[in-house]
């Protein structure tokens, strides 16, 4: 296997500020290869910041970003698989459209395990987007980022607007279809949901990371699921 | 099957106990392929590194072997498993021994209904 002198991703004492606004503080982390993390945080705390960071969305204030030792840009883009917190899809497509838009777009989109999803999940083919609730959306802009063959799949909150029964379908297609080797960060606030596919946690609050451990070593440290020890933490 | 873990406690560990039971219980037998990490982590619906170290720690007992290029097999090594199924016994009597005898029960007593209830 390929080795990088960093890790995949590497955050390097970031700061980001919006004017005098301090959104992110001090934030190193490192994300190896074949690794799922999540980033975990209550709403507001930086967790969208450092996603869009790590895409080249935003530029950090200080400090260093590096994806497989470059800073982000049109080579990391190839190599991530981003879905943002909002559809950003053309309403005015059907799926089928969407599908070969998403082909000619991007390398390595494997548009036949793409219909393979849709058709485990239930999504038509010739089903017009504007005719798509949040729910089809949403599972459907999934589809499109797990069917690239990529290096880091970046999740911002995949579960967000999914009922509870479907959740544990979503996490399933998410662990049948990443490339072998990849990495996945996952960001949400749904912590008991997806705390059993990860193998690392990193807590952010105000813009801080305040912890950033196996999720094994933790359960063994505390004797308590993640989801009980963030409680805990963050008790308002 | 859905397996329900207990979320305070190492995933793996529990992958670990399964698959021992699967073992003990004759689900597989000695010698038998067991399935790929990706199909197991489908199985099991945890991450592929999950399985990877639940694995590992099974072939660090030695009741599983790694054939280089065909995958992974239960042991062949039918001493190996009986020790481990009498030392597993002795493990769950001991610690309903020492339940009872902490609520007051004598061994005399504990035999007495054993030999009563099983038959």
């Amino acid at each position: 296997m390929e080795q990088y002198k960093n890790g995949l991703v590497e955050f390097k004492n970031v700061y980001k500020s919006f004017d005098d606004k301090v959104i992110l503080t001090d934030v190193s982390f490192r994300i190896n290869k074949g690794k799922i993390i999540g980033l975990l945080g209550k709403n507001g705390m930086g967790k969208s910041t450092i996603i869009k960071l790590l895409n080249g969305l935003l530029t950090p204030t200080s400090g260093e970003i590096l994806i497989n030792d470059l800073a982000p840009g049109v080579e990391s883009k190839k190599i991530i698989s981003y879905l943002p917190e909002r559809s950003y899809l053309d309403k005015s497509m059907n799926v089928n459209q969407i599908l070969t838009f998403f082909s000619e777009f991007y390398e390595n989109f494997n548009i036949d395990k793409a219909r393979k999803i849709l058709y485990d999940l239930n999504l038509s083919e010739t089903d017009n987007l504007n005719k798509m609730s949040k729910g089809m959306l949403e599972k459907l802009q999934l589809v499109l980022v797990m069917s690239r063959e990529a290096d880091l799949y970046v999740l911002d909150e995949p579960l967000g607007g999914v009922d509870p029964a479907t959740r544990d379908y979503i996490l399933d297609t998410i662990l049948t279809n990443f490339k072998d080797g990849a990495s996945i960060l996952i960001s949400t606030h749904l912590i008991s949901d997806i705390e059993r596919i990860l193998d690392d946690v990193i807590f952010i609050d105000h813009g801080k990371i305040i912890l950033s451990k196996s999720a094994d070593e933790l359960r063994v440290e505390y004797n308590e699921s993640i989801d009980e020890i963030f409680r805990r933490m963050f008790k308002c | 099957m859905n397996y329900n873990f207990d979320s305070e406690r190492p995933i793996y560990l529990q992958i670990i106990e399964i698959i021992k039971n699967d073992i003990t219980s004759g689900k597989y037998n000695l010698g038998d392929k067991i399935p790929s990490v990706r199909e197991l982590a489908m199985t099991f619906k945890v991450n592929p590194n999950t399985i990877v170290k639940s694995l590992y720690f099974l072939e660090l007992e030695g009741l599983i072997y790694t054939d280089r290029t065909n995958g992974k097999f239960i042991t062949k090594d039918l001493e190996l498993i009986k020790k481990y199924k009498e030392n597993y016994l002795k493990q769950k009597v001991n610690s309903f021994l020492k339940d009872l005898k902490s609520m007051g029960y004598n061994k005399e007593e504990v035999i007495e209904i054993l030999i009563k209830e099983c038959n």
